[in-house]
């Protein structure tokens, strides 16, 4: 076939090629929050004391951390999905939310006695986080993959890492109004390694799904 | 043709105009032949598949180009997308190839016919689907034409048309 002959038969499929981007992203963005929020609330639920802890600014801060990641990571995820977008701006946008959550660290440890330090990065709901975030996360992280799929990302591992942070922030948001440990400490450590595992999830999943 | 004008035959394309998308694809089909004339010198793949999987991806992820924008600058990355697949492709298939063909090499005719990849694609279709497309490219039908020929509704023709494309641009290069 020439490809007069195949322009042609292109310029014949007039029926509409999907829906735009923006409405995709739009769509993906709410429906992974109300998912997130039914496995939230069935499996976890916030916790008893939320009112008091409310009024701590530990409580507060872990959600400007994890409110931060989702936000920056879904404005990368979003540009990614078109083919024309480079790594310019990446880190900028990568580095907010570890940037926030290490000025906390540094506030924590001026704050509190050293011999605190270790049982407050244990914490006691290491195993629970290592297993919430993640499973919250799961249906956040397939209906951004779903949308990315529908784009056309030019480094579809790349846009999966973000579907996957994007989809890690959201579920720590939600996890965070159930943890007891409010400690930076405990944030950076087992929220990072749950986060982690969606990422890497979402990028081996993406060089497969997202292909195009 | 500068971004500017190339930007509003998209436009109009996108908003159902046939002819204007017709002149788009003319357009880019020239831009990006010459862009992957300069880029497959080294032998082993024709610019012209690069220039037909382009086309395809275009078609299919059209919706991924930000109409306020510059055209080109997704057009090329379209191209690059798609020039980096075929390589890829290549680079594994010629481990074995290589080895097979050493003998064979001086035995070919020099001017055996070419062989599309679009033609490959095009013979994994069903019939139903592979008869529009053909009715529709090769035959240079209209809608209309081919439905009657082929003896089915119109909404049946653009269906099969739509998802015969589809298919063609999956498996396009791929075994």
């Amino acid at each position: 076939m020439e490809t007069q002959d195949l322009i042609k038969a292109l310029a014949a499929d007039t029926r509409r090629s999907g829906m735009a981007m923006a409405h995709v992203w739009s769509l993906a963005a709410w429906t992974a929050v109300a998912t997130a929020a039914i496995v939230f609330f069935l499996l976890l639920g916030p916790r008893t004391d939320i009112a008091s802890a409310a009024a701590t600014v530990r409580f507060l801060f872990k959600f400007v951390v994890t409110i931060a990641l989702a936000a920056s990571a879904f404005s990368l995820l979003r540009a990614q999905s078109r083919p024309e977008t480079g790594r310019r701006g990446l880190l900028p946008r990568l580095a907010i939310a570890p940037a926030l959550l290490i000025a906390a660290i540094v506030a924590e440890l001026a704050v509190t006695p050293p011999d605190t330090w270790s049982a407050r990065l244990v914490g006691t709901n290491a195993f629970v986080c290592l297993t919430f975030i993640p499973l919250i996360g799961l249906g956040p992280l397939a209906l951004m993959l779903i949308a990315l799929r529908h784009g056309a990302p030019s480094r579809p591992m790349l846009a999966g890492a973000m579907a996957g942070l994007t989809a890690g922030g959201i579920a720590a948001t939600f996890y965070a109004a159930h943890c007891t440990d409010d400690s930076p400490l405990f944030v950076a450590t087992w929220y990072t390694i749950a986060i982690a595992m969606l990422t890497l999830l979402g990028a081996v999943c993406a060089h497969r799904f997202a292909r195009w | 043709m500068d971004d500017k004008d190339l930007a509003r035959l998209f436009r109009l394309a996108l908003d159902g105009d046939e002819r204007a998308y017709g002149d788009f694809l003319e357009q880019a089909a020239e831009l990006v032949r010459a862009w992957a004339r300069r880029r497959t010198t080294f032998g082993g793949l024709d610019p012209e598949d690069i220039v037909q999987e382009t086309l395809l991806a275009i078609h299919i992820k059209r919706h991924t180009w930000r109409s306020d924008g510059p055209v080109m600058p997704w057009l090329y990355a379209v191209a690059r997308h798609k020039l980096v697949d075929a390589l890829r492709r290549m680079g594994r298939h010629s481990w074995i190839e290589i080895g097979e063909l050493e003998g064979q090499l001086a035995a070919e005719e020099p001017e055996t016919a070419r062989s599309w990849e679009i033609d490959r694609a095009l013979e994994t279709l069903s019939p139903g689907q592979r008869s529009v497309v053909t009715a529709i490219s090769l035959e240079g039908r209209t809608i209309a034409e081919a439905a009657r020929s082929l003896d089915m509704k119109e909404t049946a023709v653009r269906v099969a048309l739509h998802r015969g494309l589809a298919a063609i641009a999956r498996r396009f290069g791929r075994d």
